[in-house]
């Protein structure tokens, strides 16, 4: 089993984003992904320097694939894709069908991201014919629906022509708009939202008036406040054939994060100390806010 | 323009029927559609009754199987694909993969079209389910501009159904889980958003609170209005201010722009709100019927009328309307 790195969710700075993937190319972790999947108006980075930066981090032997944006409204967007496609010197992860549509016409393989819906094994099979070779679950599936859905894909015959990777680790991203919510927070217009959400290196936090943290507000995006933790289902996860986990990254820490991953798959035995800011309701099919002890009886059990 | 119309029941259908639809969307009693909401919907044998009494006027009956099909409940969604071709419905409206490949190897004949939960924006998107699975028609997400929609149906592979007037989603419909964050339920997994037998109402020191799951949405003083606890609707804290951190509670008007949609060649303009009263969709249908007619008699001289705006905004959410993301400045 391996870790995967999957790509910035937030706006940082160009040189923030460099000296990061620098430093992952010093961890241990397999396959990075990068790029804008977010917000289109985000160019810290442009198209071409996204594409320069992924050959420049394949050389390091890793894996490197380029994602693409989940949310395209606007022709200019549908363009900007397609340059990405066309010009990629790596796999690209497909967020949202456009990017499938534009794949599959060129027979190239690719990564379905976990925002193009693929909730069961018939959905998974189609996505796997038209040249898709890793999906990611959607974040809001179940362990069960999970288990569920592999041994149908064997059952149907194409179980080991298609990786499964999880989002294992990190801020879940749970919505896309229109709407900018911080510029809707700092009362600034979408058109002019003077790129606000770069002073926001891992989101602003969403509290109910009793103070409990809901969610985390990243432009477009509205995440999980809390950070969803599959580090305690690393073991169940290896016996249902899960190939990759994903670590989101975040602004703080996320090498190290890598390293207790990458010792969980190993076996070693390790502390695993989830905060209360902690969730993996959504594993067990419960609220994805929950946070279930793995020891509480009816944990696994349930349907999707 | 086709007028497209919601019916939770078949007196609700009586109503759209009888006060100009064009088509009637439905959906079955239970996760397979968008809204499973409880004493909402049509059992097997209604939906015979249903698509008669629209027959017998003319009427178009679509029905709604919408939502993500998963693994333990696949034979609901089959069995609902399979009843909506018996009685010929004339569109089978589905959003997830599985359940339009089905419909299309299983009932080749069945006319399909893409649910707005299907969360396709743009004409690549289109192509695919148009290549895939044949589709004839797509409803738009709420989320995009006037503009947006322009350029979505000059390259459109099928014909556009756009969003005219209801509840406004305020995330891309189908990629939301904000409310299965809560609760375990979403739109796409169980046809539910902020699902009422999570909701708690309780008149408190601090007002009257509604709860989503035991969180708080909202808290009323005396004189404000309260709204259902849809979540992205609620008031929270951002960094010490209180406000609609996501969205206020507005509804979708879009009447105005009848000569621009008919313009960009949108087919068809929908009605939401399955889940609303019989008295609701006899007032906005026939509304939607007059208006459409007025500009179908006279396009040139376009004008909304003043009698049109009160029986909409009786039974708008929320005090004002708007028109949504089709205006540019609400994005």
């Amino acid at each position: 089993m391996k870790v995967s790195l999957g790509p910035v969710l937030f706006f940082w700075p160009k040189q923030r984003v460099y000296d990061f993937y620098e430093q992952m190319l010093q961890t241990s972790v397999d396959t990075i992904y990068l790029g804008e999947t977010v917000c289109s108006k985000r160019r810290e980075l442009k198209t071409a320097e996204w594409i320069e930066l992924a050959s420049h981090l394949a050389e390091s032997g890793k894996e490197v694939v380029l994602s693409s944006l989940a949310l395209l409204m606007a022709d200019s967007e549908l363009s900007s894709l397609r340059t990405l496609c066309n010009n990629a010197p790596v796999k690209i992860e497909a967020n949202d069908i456009s990017a499938v549509q534009l794949m599959s016409e060129k027979k190239l393989p690719f990564v379905c991201g976990p925002s193009t819906n693929i909730y069961n094994a018939r959905t998974l099979r189609l996505m796997q014919k038209n040249g898709a070779m890793r999906w990611v679950m959607p974040v809001e599936l179940s362990g069960h629906c999970l288990n569920t859905i592999l041994k149908e894909a064997d059952d149907l015959g194409f179980g080991n022509k298609i990786e499964t990777e999880v989002f294992s680790y990190g801020h879940l991203p749970l919505a896309y708009s229109a709407r900018c919510f911080t510029a809707r927070y700092l009362d600034l217009p979408k058109d002019d939202c003077r790129f606000s959400c770069i002073d926001y290196p891992e989101g602003v936090e969403v509290r109910s008036q009793e103070q409990q943290a809901l969610f985390n507000i990243n432009g477009t995006q509205t995440q999980s406040s809390s950070v969803y933790n599959l580090l305690g289902q690393v073991a169940e996860m290896q016996k249902m054939g899960v190939d990759i986990l994903r670590i989101s990254p975040r602004a703080e820490d996320t090498a190290s994060i890598i390293e207790r991953f990458k010792s969980a798959i190993k076996g070693e035995s390790q502390e695993i100390s989830l905060s209360n800011s902690a969730c993996n309701g959504y594993w067990y099919a419960k609220p994805g806010m929950d946070l279930i002890a793995e020891n509480q009886p009816d944990a696994g059990q349930l349907s999707c | 323009m086709d007028l497209v119309c919601p019916a939770g029941s078949l007196p609700a259908l009586k109503k759209a029927v009888d006060n100009g639809a064009s088509a009637v969307y439905v959906g079955f009693k239970d996760e397979t559609n968008a809204r499973h909401f409880s004493g909402l919907n049509f059992k097997e044998a209604k939906v015979q009754s249903a698509v008669d009494y629209a027959r017998s006027k003319g009427v178009k009956l679509y029905i709604a199987v919408n939502t993500y099909s998963q693994p333990d409940g696949w034979d609901k969604w089959q069995k609902a694909v399979d009843v909506a071709a018996g009685i010929e419905a004339d569109a089978l409206i589905c959003a997830d993969m599985g359940v339009l490949d089905y419909a299309t190897q299983k009932h080749p004949n069945l006319n399909l079209h893409l649910s707005v939960q299907g969360s396709s924006t743009n004409s690549e998107s289109l192509s695919f389910y148009k290549n895939n699975f044949n589709i004839k028609r797509a409803v738009l997400p709420r989320v995009l501009s006037l503009k947006q929609v322009a350029q979505v149906a000059k390259k459109s592979p099928v014909e556009l159904e756009v969003f005219a007037f209801g509840s406004l989603c305020i995330m891309a419909e189908g990629r939301c889980y904000l409310s299965s964050y809560l609760t375990d339920q979403s739109p796409n997994t169980c046809g539910a958003c902020s699902p009422a037998n999570f909701v708690r109402w309780e008149e408190t020191d601090e007002g009257l609170e509604s709860r989503l799951n035991e969180v708080l949405i909202d808290r009323y003083q005396e004189g404000e209005k309260a709204g259902y606890p849809t979540l992205c609707k609620g008031r929270f804290e951002v960094e010490g201010r209180v406000y609609n951190a996501l969205e206020e509670p507005t509804s979708l008007n879009t009447i105005e722009l009848i000569p621009d949609l008919h313009e960009i060649g949108i087919k068809a303009v929908k009605i939401e709100g399955r889940q609303r009263s019989p008295a609701y969709v006899e007032q906005v249908v026939s509304v939607w019927r007059k208006a459409l007619d007025s500009y179908a008699r006279d396009p040139e001289n376009f004008k909304v009328k003043p009698q049109w705006a009160k029986p909409l905004a009786n039974v708008s959410e929320g005090s004002q309307t708007t028109l949504g993301a089709y205006t540019r400045a609400w994005q």
